[in-house]
């Protein structure tokens, strides 16, 4: 019974791990993809 | 049937189900993934507007997601059809390794998030596409036409067909013909790939009480289908070429690989009995994957990296 409570707990903690380096991926791909969309027009806006 | 779904699940639930990540990869049918991102792809290098390469990688990413979604989906609905039959019965829904109710959360999760990223990233037309997509594997197909009709991989087969539509979508911000003739080599594709998996799996089908093809009408029946998808794919397949999407290269691929496709579909409408024609489909299957496979991969190529001897319009006009 122990060992099925740790084998549950360890899945749980690898889903959460996993769950985390999605969130940073989506981050990370979101601040790129906001740069690309925006191009050089940041430095083209009117000031 | 939803509830049966989840009767399937139950008993394992309490047994401290949540599968690790290779269950949830699996979930998402990673090979069926594999062929619609692969497929998205040649849609969208083949679309004459260029995508920002991070655009174009983030948009696949996206459309991957969607088809992980649909697949997770399915497994959460038909649990109860995948617990009944061999091939499918070590899925994690039926193992018991994921319940249904996370199979669910974890699909229309996914769902969402990816029509919206796609949304976001490329644009609403090619996120709509993605949509319509998802929404049409699981209540169109999944929840109604699997059960309840011999054409439900005929029909159903549109959701499939759709990648390259939003590939193209996402680098166009529109869909054309181009686009939409490479929706239909992918839909008239369809019925005799899974009817030649469906021969070989008939008694399967039959037990956990799915309407296929060979079940209904017969095996006979079903190797006739089979040979007439084939003899309107064969030309179907050039259809590139006469638009000027694919080039000499194209051309000469269809028109072999379409040939072969028509031999190994009367090959199996011949062979009838005992182990000669489970070969026969066995080998109707495997080809009809390499046969989109290289289909797709040449467009790939040569709008990829600009390959092109020449287009079957384009030598007309010389």
């Amino acid at each position: 019974m122990q060992d099925a409570e740790r084998e549950r707990q360890r899945r749980q903690r690898m889903r959460s791990i996993a769950i985390a380096w999605i969130l940073a991926a989506l981050v990370v791909l979101f601040f790129i993809v906001t740069i690309v969309r925006l191009g050089g027009n940041v430095a083209d806006r009117a000031l | 049937m939803a509830d049966a779904a989840i009767s399937v699940t139950a008993a394992t639930a309490e047994a401290g189900a949540g599968g690790d990540i290779a269950d949830y990869v699996a979930l998402m049918k990673p090979r069926v993934m594999f062929l619609v991102v692969f497929t998205a792809l040649v849609g969208l290098v083949a679309a004459p507007v260029a995508l920002h390469p991070v655009l174009a990688v983030a948009s696949l990413i996206c459309i991957a997601a969607g088809a992980g979604a649909a697949g997770a989906l399915n497994m959460w609905y038909d649990a109860d059809i995948d617990a009944a039959m061999a091939r499918t019965a070590a899925r994690p829904v039926p193992r018991g390794r994921v319940t249904a109710d996370e199979a669910r959360s974890f699909g229309a999760v996914l769902a969402v998030g990816s029509v919206i990223c796609l949304g976001v990233m490329a644009n609403w037309l090619a996120a709509a596409l993605l949509a319509i997509t998802i929404g049409f594997y699981l209540f169109i197909y999944t929840m109604w036409l699997k059960r309840t009709t011999p054409q439900n991989i005929v029909i159903g087969g549109a959701a499939g067909a759709v990648p390259p539509m939003i590939g193209w979508a996402a680098a166009t911000g529109g869909v054309s013909l181009e686009a939409f003739v490479l929706f239909l080599i992918i839909f008239v594709w369809t019925p005799p790939h899974f009817w030649a998996l469906a021969l070989l799996r008939t008694r399967d089908y039959a037990k956990a009480g799915v309407p296929m093809l060979p079940v209904v009408a017969g095996a006979d029946a079903t190797r006739a289908q089979i040979l007439i998808y084939s003899l309107i794919l064969a030309p179907l397949g050039m259809a590139p070429a006469v638009i000027g999407l694919g080039g000499a290269l194209y051309t000469a691929t269809a028109a072999v690989l379409g040939a072969l496709f028509v031999a190994v579909a009367i090959d199996c409408y011949r062979k009838r009995e005992g182990e000669e024609a489970d070969r026969a489909a066995k080998n109707l299957f495997g080809y009809s994957v390499l046969y989109l496979f290289l289909l797709f991969a040449v467009l790939l190529v040569e709008q990829g990296f600009g390959i092109d001897g020449g287009s079957l319009p384009s030598l007309w006009a010389m």
